[in-house]
């Protein structure tokens, strides 16, 4: 036992060690960042990056927590704990309004700064009192996103979703649908996380249903597969393919036109903006006067070279 | 242990401290004290042991608690029951499909929900022993076949895969607030005006007490913790539970039902997952089809470190619910100390393999075994 002890207390000392930090005139702030992402889901590495970079530019403490399988009542257990740790500020996503309004509530009673990124609403924003929202409208994204398919010719479609449980996901597909004008039905496929299984359930639905002439995938969870599936059964650069989100396989996609465009919401933004208002908002009292909307951005051929630099990392 | 007024010279003589000190929970002792200790060397005052800090982490320690008791005595009975985090989505889709698509009373619904879940514990336990097959197996179809259920319902019927109004659906019934409501608030509002512990700054409720009761989900876990203990080590049926996992034959042999046996606790084991569920709905007031993923897992942990044995026979309820809690407190402890929570893992693993060398060595003192 006393060498569990031991063993404990030496990984203990070495995990806390980085965090000790030096004051440079200012009183350290702590702030935490609280995603509802599974630790599968690789397209948080760039908010990850995006605190880390602000966190040392204007030197503050910020920590990145979630629930390892991505389980929403877990993740306000997680917000609970931030809160019960008194932070300066705590920066959250809404992924369920009935599940996380409570806790995001009681944090901000209790007199800390919450700023709502990515997953959420303006309204629902204000509603549990937070300063702001950060992220990209998942509706009017869709919407836009199907506005411009429609110009590009696509009459039938399937929108490939890797998170059927998250309902804001599922808005893309929604809007995409109203955009092109089209009921949604069962165009939306519930394509699980797992990268074969997507590829396998993408090539038997454009076998089953052959008039299919656009594609819509959800993020680098169901887009990389989708690619794959499209260069084994040869639609690839044939069918009419659009994606939310980057990632380093999306942008060697956009470059071989096998990918028409990608919308990205800049999550490095929804991850950097939080910090910095909140560092201002708490050394000098300033806030901006609106909610920040960090995409939709539509990323073609032409517009690549820097997000090809930084996929992954800040794109 | 009952006095015996003569010596029986077949039985080995054991000093009483020696006796009080060798048991199964051993190890989840001393397991507790360690990280208790550990926790207030590094974590003092970071928020941990205040009010809202202890109360956060013992609400964690409750919901592995719940879990945990009921795959501590299927375990004991020589059984594992792998579908309980489907089991928990499954009841709270079950609960807001009957209680606000469907619109039934809440009580009702929360009665049928648990009707259904028992009676597929009872299918699962069946199935294991009509036909002899490892229960690892049939209760790994389950958690595809519920898991799978409980997406496609809402789906189907809502077209999305989270059901929310659950706490307005609850209004006013008397068996919701049982398992999502809280006791003890006179106290604690007390307690806030003293300035003992922390209240709210601002907002519609400043000056209120932060923690305003104890939630019902502690109480559920304290009661299946006591029953659950009561039921293994002062009960014939308890007994019946030992032998049915330590030698399942021989059990048969002299007269016990064994079959019965394991097919209770496999309901038992979905009535404790069916508890788990109904808490987080009526506390969050929506039910999600991907709640309890890997839930199953974090219950047998507990109920490992707890130190119970996986091939059954062996174990103790208090020793699971200590388990629970050094979880529990692990994994939040870890972030009140601003460990980077991707280690989580790393100490789960390294605890987890402690606590289970430590009872092994325990245990051989125990029961003589080599």
């Amino acid at each position: 036992m006393t060498s569990l002890t031991k063993k404990l207390a030496l990984a203990a000392a070495l995990a806390v060690a980085p965090f000790t930090v030096q004051a440079d005139g200012h009183a350290t702030l702590n702030y935490v960042l609280v995603s509802h992402a599974p630790d599968s889901d690789s397209w948080w590495n760039t908010i990850k990056n995006g605190i880390a970079l602000a966190g040392e530019q204007v030197s503050v403490n910020v920590e990145y927590r979630n629930p390892p399988t991505g389980d929403i009542a877990d993740m306000a257990r997680i917000i609970e704990q931030a809160a019960a740790s008194s932070p300066d500020g705590i920066i959250t996503t809404l992924a369920d309004f009935d599940v996380l309004s409570g806790p995001i509530r009681d944090a901000v009673d209790q007199g800390i700064d919450v700023i709502i990124m990515n997953t959420g609403t303006p309204e629902q924003a204000r509603e549990v009192g937070a300063l702001m929202y950060v992220g990209q409208p998942e509706y009017d994204a869709g919407l836009a996103a199907g506005i411009r398919a429609k110009g590009e010719g696509v009459t039938k479609f399937l929108c490939v979703n890797h998170a059927i449980q998250q309902p804001t996901v599922g808005e893309r597909c929604r809007g995409y649908a109203d955009g092109l004008g089209i009921e949604l039905g069962d165009a939306m496929m519930d394509s699980g996380t797992d990268p074969a299984e997507i590829k396998n359930k993408v090539l038997a639905y454009l076998s089953a249903n052959p008039d299919v002439d656009g594609i819509l995938t959800l993020g680098p969870v169901s887009a990389d597969p989708t690619i794959a599936a499209l260069e084994e059964n040869g639609m690839a650069g044939d069918i009419h393919f659009g994606t939310f989100d980057l990632g380093e396989e999306i942008v060697k996609a956009i470059k071989g036109e096998v990918i028409n465009w990608g919308i990205d919401q800049q999550p490095f933004l929804q991850a950097y903006m939080p910090v910095v208002i909140l560092a201002n908002w708490d050394r000098y009292g300033v806030l901006p006067g609106n909610n920040i909307n960090s995409g939709p951005g539509f990323v073609t051929k032409d517009g690549l070279a820097k997000v090809e630099e930084f996929a992954g990392e800040y794109r | 242990m009952s006095d015996t007024t003569q010596t029986d010279e077949r039985i080995k003589e054991t000093s009483r401290f020696r006796q009080a000190l060798i048991r199964p929970e051993l190890g989840g002792m001393v397991g507790t004290v360690a990280v208790f200790t550990l926790f207030a060397l590094f974590a003092w005052d970071s928020g941990m042991f205040a009010a809202q800090g202890v109360m956060n982490w013992s609400i964690i320690s409750a919901q592995f608690m719940i879990i945990a008791v009921g795959a501590c005595l299927l375990m004991i009975a020589g059984e594992f029951d792998l579908s309980v985090g489907s089991m928990i989505g499954f009841a709270g889709i079950m609960i807001a499909v009957f209680g606000v698509v469907l619109a039934w009373p809440m009580w009702i619904a929360i009665l049928v929900t648990f009707a259904i879940c028992c009676a597929l514990g009872a299918l699962n336990g069946f199935i294991v022993v009509r036909t002899g097959l490892p229960s690892f197996i049939v209760t790994l179809a389950f958690l595809f076949i519920l898991r799978g259920f409980t997406i496609y319902i809402p789906q189907t019927i809502e077209r999305k895969t989270i059901i929310g109004g659950i706490r307005d659906a609850a209004e006013g019934d008397w068996l919701a607030p049982i398992f999502g409501g809280k006791i003890g608030q006179p106290i604690f509002t007390w307690l806030g005006d003293a300035g003992i512990i922390g209240v709210y700054e601002r907002g519609t409720r400043a000056g209120q007490p932060v923690i305003d009761g104890i939630p019902m989900l502690i109480v559920w876990a304290i009661i299946l913790v006591i029953f659950g203990h009561i039921l293994l080590t002062r009960t014939r049926f308890g007994n019946w539970i030992f032998a049915a996992g330590g030698d399942a034959e021989a059990a048969r042999n002299s007269g016990v039902p064994v079959n019965y046996v394991k097919i209770m606790m496999f309901v038992f084991t979905a009535f404790c997952a069916t508890v788990f569920a109904v808490c987080q709905v009526m506390e969050f007031g929506s039910a999600g089809a991907d709640r309890g993923l890997l839930k199953e897992f974090e219950a047998i942990i507990a109920v490992v470190i707890g130190g119970a044995l996986l091939t059954g026979g062996y174990g103790s309820v208090l020793g699971a619910a200590l388990g629970a809690l050094i979880f529990g407190v692990v994994q939040q402890g870890l972030f009140f100390a601003g460990v980077e929570s991707s280690l989580f893992r790393v100490f789960l693993g390294v605890i987890l393999l402690a606590a289970v060398i430590l009872n092994t060595y325990i245990r051989r003192i125990i029961t003589g075994e080599r």
